[in-house]
């Protein structure tokens, strides 16, 4: 075997026995594949997030900036002008009360986008606390857990409807129902990952030692807590705008003055044989919102759960 | 001892390698293994956890997901080239002319079907059975693999079974169609060691009134005695020695085999195995997602030199039917260099 | 086993308690008084003290909590406010439609679901999982009356293929029946189909991981076999149990799709007596949809044994 065939590197100092027999190393029949790393790496390989997230970006952008959008006062009435189709001065068309559809649209991501961040965020933080007190005194948790039974066994928009029937309507109130309904959830899932953390040797270790309660939940629990509780947060958020919308469409949310997806849908319902874009609009909207929140959801679900990560 | 094994030549593994792609580079788990297997023999394929072993057993019948896995190389059975096989044709070989046993058997068995469903099945896809005569069969292979009252077990459940008896099943499973080919992958790792001891008597008594041949994949060199009549010792997804077993035992090649086998003097004199025990090796197996340039025992091996960190050893024969892949086997072994 | 199923029974009572107080005191915890906000804003003094004695509001809570749940027990849901017909009769008269569409729901999104989901299992990672994937997060973000419309403006406006609208009672022949539940089945369906589409994949790539396919695949058993046979039963238990979950999706999702397809039944009971602030008749449906859901919970946890026999009582 000549010396050019060896690998190359060789030693200094090192020489070739004659006769030598050397191994052909065999062909390599897999390419390598190298993750990127930083942001567009992780993008990457999180497309929903990506997706997910710059949607709902420009949802939240179309909330915030509505008034510079091109948009009318979206509650002015214009009765010489009702239900005129798609045109250049009424972009989605105008609705039986001569409204412009385009800017009702654009204000109603106001009203989705306020209704889910809200109940995301007071679900669960009800929920977190609830689930906390739940996870780390017995007593409570056999209180609490039966109640949050029987409130999990109520179907959650039965439950906001009810609620929605003994109230005025208003923003407020849509999110205090939708709220009341997630909470269940929301304890559940925090008792959980309580439950389990408290079986941690480092968790035993902390509570035998002698170490405050709160410390050990600040310092342990709450960290823990945090990764399935954004995920779990995305998921009510994206609830929570469907059953505004759900509310508003039945005429138990939203009250009708203020343009949001569900009110819009409901007024364009009498007409949505014949005037079908009324309804569209709003729809899509919605749709792409929820989906957007959705999208976002999985994907940190999957960035947060190595187990699913792990495949390919 | 030269006298020639003239046994038809039933597996024929010829350069195989098995790749995996994972998120951090190409796992080569087995690169470029060749051995063969002749009709009714026993063959053991030895090494420690991570050598590529069960990949290989895994790799002959066509068990790795291709992708993420990526398998080359030519499994020849009978003269077929396997990976050239269809599907179709590697389902009538699986369970029917090769089949396998399981490490675990607590979680080999489908807890929803009753033993008798599992044993029954290959009988039914294979040799083309009715429900009926497949379940009366079931019934004569777990007396045959020594299950008390087969009539009652055959209509059980696997978790109503302890882990030797689960084992047993398996093998009743294994054996129903009469395999040409029996390739257990650590049968005997999870069981109580005297639970161990009757499995293998079990394999050993079935061999002979079946016919099969046997790959046995151990790391219990115990077991390796026991049964085996030839041994490939496998080190980091490469094949690093292969000899008739008595050979092997009495002067090991390759470091990496005398590491296994420990003390090496007290080997020649003792076969019954307490003295056969894994040895520490000092040390870890080298990551399988680089190329190693040199021989893959450099990093461990205690006569280690400059040139088998360079250039890597090819597999020779060093004695009749022995052969090994180092620099230095010669010198080492029979002074006939 | 019947010792078991006994104690299952008795421990959904005080769940079914809970839910019945929680209920009743709705119109205690609701914010501001709901006598006047069920009378209206027209409404004068006189009409919000007749409601406020109607529902009970001048006696004390737990008198009133006492001879409700008494009422309950003999079957009386209390009267409605608008009509002043007993809210169990109003609720019977409109139970035929709910049924059908719930029970045709069921059945259709589970035919469609689980086997997506298989496929999407089998074929992780290729581009029919990515299509079944796709399917689940849209029908998650889609709601029920989007695709309502969707379905009825195409397949009934346009292609005029199903009726638009309505619901004709079983007695009147099941293809009348059927025809009209078809459209509104599906928009129900679809978050439905989704969420049992999502568990069983999930399951399904986990059963599929396990050493006794493994196994199943070394004996040469089939694909069709092996997903079917070998591994969904092991993944039934997971899956029956969110079909039996999901069920409050459908109750839910049911008051919209009765709306848009209107649909005489129980969810259209529903809105119509929000629009006339007509409480006690939300309250019946809300207690009778939750005892449902209790129920039939109950049912799949004592089915349990059927798919797994590991499971004993």
């Amino acid at each position: 075997m000549s010396a050019s065939a060896l690998p190359p590197g060789l030693p200094p100092g090192v020489s070739i026995p004659p006769g030598l027999a050397i191994a052909k190393l065999p062909p390599d029949i897999l390419s390598d594949v190298k993750p990127r790393r930083g942001i567009w790496g992780f993008l990457g390989r999180y497309p929903a997030i990506a997706i997910g997230g710059s949607l709902l970006f420009l949802m939240i952008f179309v909330a915030v900036f509505a008034p510079f959008l091109w948009t009318k006062d979206p509650t002015a009435l214009a009765p010489a002008l009702r239900t005129r189709e798609p045109s250049a001065e009424f972009w989605f068309g105008s609705d039986m009360l001569g409204r412009d559809v385009y800017s009702r649209v654009l204000y109603g991501a106001r009203v989705s986008l306020i209704v889910g961040f809200a109940v995301a965020f007071f679900a669960s933080l009800i929920g977190l606390i609830i689930g906390l007190l739940s996870g780390f005194n017995r007593i409570a948790d056999s209180i609490i857990m039966r109640v949050m039974d029987g409130m999990m066994s109520i179907p959650p928009i039965l439950l906001a409807i009810a609620l929605m029937a003994l109230t005025r309507g208003s923003v407020q109130n849509v999110i205090l129902a939708i709220t009341v309904a997630e909470i269940p959830r929301v304890s559940r899932l925090v008792r959980g990952v309580v439950l389990s953390l408290r079986e941690q040797p480092y968790v035993e270790a902390a509570v035998a030692s002698g170490t405050r309660t709160w410390k050990i939940i600040f310092k342990h629990i709450l960290p823990n807590t945090l990764a399935p509780l954004t995920v779990q947060a995305t998921y009510i958020c994206a609830a929570a705008m469907i059953t505004e919308a759900i509310l508003s469409f039945i005429g138990a949310g939203t009250p009708p003055i203020i343009p949001s997806w569900g009110n819009i849908m409901a007024e364009g319902r009498a007409l949505w044989q014949v005037k079908p874009y009324i309804v569209f609009f709003p729809a899509v909207f919605l749709s792409i919102t929820v989906l957007a929140v959705n999208l976002l959801g999985d994907g940190l679900r999957d960035a947060i759960d190595p187990r699913l990560a792990k495949r390919i | 001892m030269s006298e020639m094994d003239n046994r038809p030549m039933l597996l024929e593994v010829d350069n195989l390698q098995t790749h995996f792609r994972t998120m951090d580079g190409v796992n080569r788990a087995v690169d470029g293994v060749s051995f063969h297997v002749r009709s009714g023999e026993t063959l053991a394929i030895v090494g420690e956890s991570g050598c590529g072993k069960s990949v290989t057993a895994m790799s002959i019948l066509r068990l790795i997901p291709e992708p993420p896995g990526k398998i080359a190389g030519a499994i020849r059975f009978q003269g077929k080239d396997l990976l050239k096989a269809s599907d179709r044709e590697m389902r009538d070989i699986r369970g029917n002319e090769i089949s396998m046993i399981f490490q675990e058997p607590m979680t080999s068995l489908n807890p929803v079907l009753t033993n008798g469903q599992q044993i029954g099945e290959t009988l039914r896809l294979h040799q083309g059975m009715s429900a009926q005569q497949a379940e009366a069969r079931a019934i004569e292979m777990l007396k045959l693999v020594g299950i008390p009252e087969p009539e009652r077990r055959v209509r059980e459940y696997p978790h109503q079974l302890s882990g030797g008896m689960r084992q047993r099943v398996m093998i009743a499973i294994a054996l129903a169609c009469n395999p040409k080919l029996l390739i257990a992958d650590e049968p005997t790792t999870a069981l109580d060691v005297t639970i161990q001891a009757q499995i293998l008597d079990l394999m050993r008594d079935l061999k002979t009134s079946v016919g099969a041949a046997i790959v046995i994949i151990t790391h219990d060199l115990g077991v390796v005695a026991e049964v085996a009549e030839r041994v490939v010792v496998m080190y980091a997804g490469r094949k690093v020695e292969e000899a008739r077993v008595g050979d092997l035992f009495r002067t090991p090649r390759h470091p990496y085999t005398q590491g296994l086998l420990g003390s090496v003097p007290k080997l020649g004199s003792s076969l019954t195995g307490e003295t056969t025990r894994l040895a520490e090796i000092p040390g870890l197996v080298p990551s399988l997602k680089q190329r190693i340039p040199g021989c893959v025992f450099a990093t461990r091996c205690p006569k280690v030199t400059e040139l088998c960190r360079a250039v890597p050893p090819a597999l020779q024969e060093k004695a009749p039917g022995h052969i090994a892949a180092c620099h230095y086997a010669e010198v080492e072994g029979v002074a006939a260099a | 086993m019947w010792a078991y199923i006994f104690r299952r029974v008795l421990a959904t009572i005080p769940v079914m308690a809970i839910v019945a107080l929680f209920v009743f005191s709705l119109l205690y915890l609701a914010p501001g008084d709901p006598a006047a906000v069920i009378a209206g804003d027209q409404a004068s003094p006189e009409d919000v003290e007749r409601i406020r004695a109607s529902l009970g509001l001048d006696r004390p809570y737990l008198v009133r909590f006492g001879e409700w749940v008494f009422n309950i027990l003999r079957g009386d849901l209390g009267t409605s406010i608008f009509t002043n017909l007993p809210v169990s009769h109003m609720i019977m008269q409109r139970v035929e439609p709910t049924l059908s569409l719930m029970v045709v729901t069921l059945v259709l999104s589970v035919t469609i679901a689980v086997p997506m989901g298989v496929v999407a299992a089998w074929k992780q990672g290729t581009h029919a999982d990515r299509a079944v994937m796709a399917f689940a997060v849209l029908g998650f973000s889609v709601p029920v009356f989007v695709v309502g419309y969707v379905l009825a403006f195409v397949f009934a406006l346009e292609l005029d293929w199903l009726p638009v609208q309505g619901y004709t009672p079983l007695s009147e022949g099941l293809w009348p029946w059927f025809e009209n539940l078809i459209l509104p089945a599906i928009a129900l369906g679809t978050v439905y189909i989704a969420l049992i589409a999502r568990i069983t994949r999930a399951t399904m790539l986990e059963v599929l991981s396990q050493d006794y396919i493994r196994t199943a695949r070394a004996k040469g058993v089939g694909q069709r076999a092996i997903l079917f046979l070998h591994a969904l039963k092991n993944a039934a238990v997971p899956i029956v149990t969110v079909i039996g979950i999901g069920i409050a999706l459908l109750i839910g999702g049911a008051v919209v799709t009765e709306s848009v397809f209107a649909i005489p039944g129980l969810g259209r009971l529903t809105v119509d007596a929000i629009l006339r602030r007509d409480y006690p008749v939300i309250q019946g449906v809300v207690l009778l949809f939750s005892f449902v859901y209790v129920l039939v919970n109950l049912v799949i946890d004592l089915l349990y044994t059927l798919f797994d026999p590991r499971i004993r009582y």
